[in-house]
């Protein structure tokens, strides 16, 4: 035996404690920030006397980058707006968002790292059906507030399993109910074909759709996965089954997939939508990159020209509405960079909702407390139709209008409906008004 | 002699583990359970290229039938883990027999796209059958500690104990199996599968049990995986994670268990930390989110320019520098050192001769 071989084990065991260590030292020196907080002010993890720490989970590279890697930004800048307005009881909230890049073993890595170390308060708005159930077990056995989940799955209205998580949009559910409603008065006795993702959200959408459809006039049911961008064969069944509604449950992408590849069939049938998968700027910009890769060119807003979709937030384009006038104040003081689209006002709003429940929560909130006051019920606020928050319903938003795109920006048209998730339950008009947004921008 | 030395380095690592795990909070220990699935997957990688001279791009989707197999396991038949785990690495080895079967008659190039397929085409099967595989919201398990250890133990604790265990003795297992005959053998087809043929070996049957071992090794990486994230589904095991871990094996240094270690935690430590300084320097959202990525490039530049043969052979050639008496080090890379000295001179066992790089290149 040589030298060599005898420097062999103390090599290999130097190597693997010089790793550790390595990995070590990192948590020393951040450990000690998220802890020991002012006195007693420091009601809850992540409550300072003056700070409020939360965090996210965030697709900001990856295949649903686009659009939605704007809508944490825009969150952040309503709370920039806030903490210059006086904060939440004078603490400023500090978000804290991750890439996850839409994987969701990469979603439990992140949400991890900001729960242990970063000691968040909250986990707000995590986006994502697939990533967010990755965390949802273990953000309500750790008893972290999950708070408005940027999904709109059914599945996190389930208090008894998830008593800490809330979701916020419409539920896929409701609006599938309240496309179907609008589609069975309005296209009475046509021929209707499903596109949808073959997962919990177009199925959740579907479920909606079917318990307002007759079924007799469903001609087909087409679904595609978001890894496989061939939807091609989807669209020529979708075509011979003499489709003349098309209703989609689908993302931008594939929303714009499908209309390009229905171009190429000469296959024009009324395009009903999901709002998921239409924000006309999002929606605009695929279909003239996509046609670009192909070798054409189209024009975005012609091509999303008369796509009926529904809305649960005040429509873009309708200046005279007070929150679109707060949130493009606060855009263009915060988040001028993004373009003023359905995602940052998806975002803002989002913000505004956190907002007025850490309010409720109270001076010194605690992880059970803002639970309890949500469930007391959040007034109104940016959505068009109210909250079902209750001790029994985390669900979120009740309603939507229906809209049409026109020049790339959705009209709405008619009433705002409400409907609830069970087979028979009506799909009615909202008596109610949206109440005016508050003139200092705070809830 | 050999087994007792590498036994003696599993046990003091393990101290070494066991002591950092207590003392670190509770997210980096979730870190090491994640660095520990990566040291498997990587070493498997690691051995099947730069031992046996494959190359693999479906290290992944192995991981994934590993996965999904120590998934179905705990869910419908209530499995414990000790038991999960030999079960998931000895199922994709079943399913690296098929495909080593398969490959062995691929080399370089031929071989790289045939896995290809396997890390594409694999996952959306989970997406084609979701009443087995739970579509694309995968299946998800849950580990609990033991209640011996007391309600406060902190379950990343635990994950991480378990996952480091089983990266110990897998990483016992492949040093012997390198240092043993099998090895030796590999050795040899990979660095001239005709003069190894010649001799009596059976070129096509040690390429296939390479492909085995190192699929095995995925499938316990699986394993480990579906318990640290609690979660398997297809969205896990994208072609960018095949690619990650032969980036990680390259980065390390490939046919050594050190330089698995090395890969490992370039991949797992290497974003975070760049994370917390890009946001930490107030960089847009836009940048910071993108910085990971352009780091994670830079390091795998600078790594291969300056370090050639890895993140280990780069240590090992500083090492030589310092200590220039060593005996039995082989001269400039080009000159070949006998085959009965490459075994000698390992302080690991796989160590890739600086000489093999011609032969691949020649070879592929």
């Amino acid at each position: 035996m040589n030298k060599s071989h005898r420097l062999r084990l103390p090599v290999i065991a130097a190597a693997v404690t010089a790793s550790l260590v390595a990995a070590g030292c990192g948590s020393s020196s951040s450990s000690g920030s998220g802890g020991s907080g002012g006195g007693a002010a420091a009601s809850a993890p992540g409550i300072t006397s003056t700070q409020i720490l939360i965090g996210s989970h965030q697709p900001l590279t990856g295949p649903a980058a686009p659009g939605y890697s704007e809508i944490a930004p825009a969150a952040n800048a309503y709370f920039q707006y806030v903490n210059a307005h006086g904060g939440v009881y004078g603490r400023k909230i500090k978000y804290t968002y991750l890439d996850d890049g839409y994987d969701p073993s990469k979603t439990v890595s992140v949400v991890h790292q900001l729960v242990l170390q970063d000691n968040v308060f909250s986990i707000f708005n995590g986006l994502g059906t697939p990533t967010h159930l990755a965390v949802v077990k273990y953000l309500n056995s750790t008893k972290v507030p999950d708070l408005f989940i940027a999904s709109g799955c059914d599945c996190w209205n389930n208090p008894a399993a998830y008593p800490y998580s809330f979701g916020w949009q419409l539920d896929y559910v409701r609006e599938g109910k309240i496309l179907g409603a609008y589609i069975k008065q309005h296209f009475a006795g046509k021929k209707i074909g499903y596109f949808y993702q073959n997962d919990e959200f177009g199925q959740d959408g579907v479920k909606g759709l079917d318990f307002e459809i007759p079924q007799s006039q469903v001609v087909s049911r087409q679904t595609y996965v978001p890894t496989n961008v061939n939807i091609g064969p989807a669209v020529a069944a979708l075509k011979a089954a003499g489709a003349q509604v098309v209703v989609s449950f689908a993302i931008p992408a594939f929303n714009a997939l499908f209309k390009l590849a229905s171009l190429k069939l000469s296959f024009n049938p009324t395009l009903v939508a999901s709002n998921v998968g239409t924000d006309p700027i999002t929606l605009g910009g695929l279909l003239e990159a996509f046609a670009k890769k192909g070798g054409a060119k189209v024009n975005g807003n012609q091509l999303t020209q008369s796509i009926i979709t529904d809305g649960y937030l005040p429509t873009l384009g309708d200046g005279s509405n007070s929150w679109i006038a707060l949130f493009k104040k606060v855009h263009d003081t915060y988040d001028a960079k993004a373009p003023f689209d359905g995602n940052v006002l998806y975002g803002e709003a989002v913000g505004y909702t956190f907002v007025q429940a850490m309010l409720k929560a109270g001076k010194n909130p605690t992880r059970a407390g803002v639970v309890k006051a949500i469930e007391g019920g959040l007034p109104q606020g940016a959505s068009v139709a109210p909250y079902d928050y209750s001790a029994t319903d985390h669900g979120g938003m009740m309603g939507a209008f229906i809209g049409v795109i026109k020049n790339g920006a959705i009209i709405q048209q008619g009433p705002v409906w409400t409907t609830d998730t069970t087979p028979t339950g009506p799909v009615t008009q909202f008596s109610g008004s949206q109440p005016a947004a508050p003139a200092s921008g705070m809830p | 002699m050999t087994l007792l030395r590498h036994l003696i380095a599993a046990l003091v690592a393990g101290a070494v583990i066991w002591a950092l795990s207590v003392q670190l909070n509770a997210f980096r220990d979730f870190q090491m359970a994640e660095i520990a699935v990566y040291v498997v997957a990587i070493a498997g990688l690691s051995l099947l290229i730069g031992l046996s001279g494959q190359i693999s791009l479906g290290q992944g989707a192995f991981m994934a039938i590993g996965a999904y197999t120590a998934a179905l396991l705990m869910l419908h038949l209530n499995w414990p883990l000790w038991a999960v785990f030999p079960a998931s690495a000895a199922v994709t080895a079943l399913a690296g027999a098929v495909v080593g079967l398969a490959a062995a008659r691929l080399s370089g190039p031929y071989l790289a796209g045939a896995t290809l397929m396997l890390a594409v085409a694999l996952p959306s099967l989970a997406s084609q059958f979701p009443g087995v595989f739970g579509g694309d919201q995968g299946l998800s398990v849950t580990v609990i500690a033991p209640a011996a250890l007391g309600a406060t133990f902190p379950p990343t604790r635990w994950l991480a104990w378990v996952c480091a265990l089983a990266a110990l003795i897998t990483l016992v297992i492949l040093a012997n199996l390198g240092r043993s005959r099998v090895g030796r053998n590999w050795r040899a087809i990979r660095d001239d599968p005709i003069a190894a043929a010649l001799s009596g070996l059976n070129v096509g049957a040690l390429r296939v049990l390479a492909f085995i071992v190192s699929a095995a090794c995925a499938g316990l990486a699986g394993a480990m995986l579906a318990i640290t994230t609690s979660l398997v589904s297809p969205g896990s095991f994208t072609l960018s994670l095949s690619i990650a871990l032969l980036a990680g094996a390259v980065l390390g240094g490939l046919g050594t268990l050190t330089g698995a270690l090395w890969g490992a935690l370039v991949i797992v430590l290497v974003p975070t930390y760049v994370t917390d300084v890009a946001t930490s320097h107030g960089l847009s959202g836009g940048v910071a989110a993108n910085i990971p990525i352009a780091a994670y490039g830079v390091v795998l530049i600078i790594v291969m320019l300056v370090f050639p043969y890895g993140i280990q052979g780069g240590l090992r050639r500083l090492a030589g520098q310092f200590l220039p008496t060593s005996p039995t080090r082989p001269g400039s890379p080009g000159q070949r050192a006998p085959a009965g000295e490459h075994a000698e001179d390992l302080d690991s066992p796989y160590r890739r001769p600086p000489v093999s790089e011609h032969q691949e290149e020649g070879t592929s």
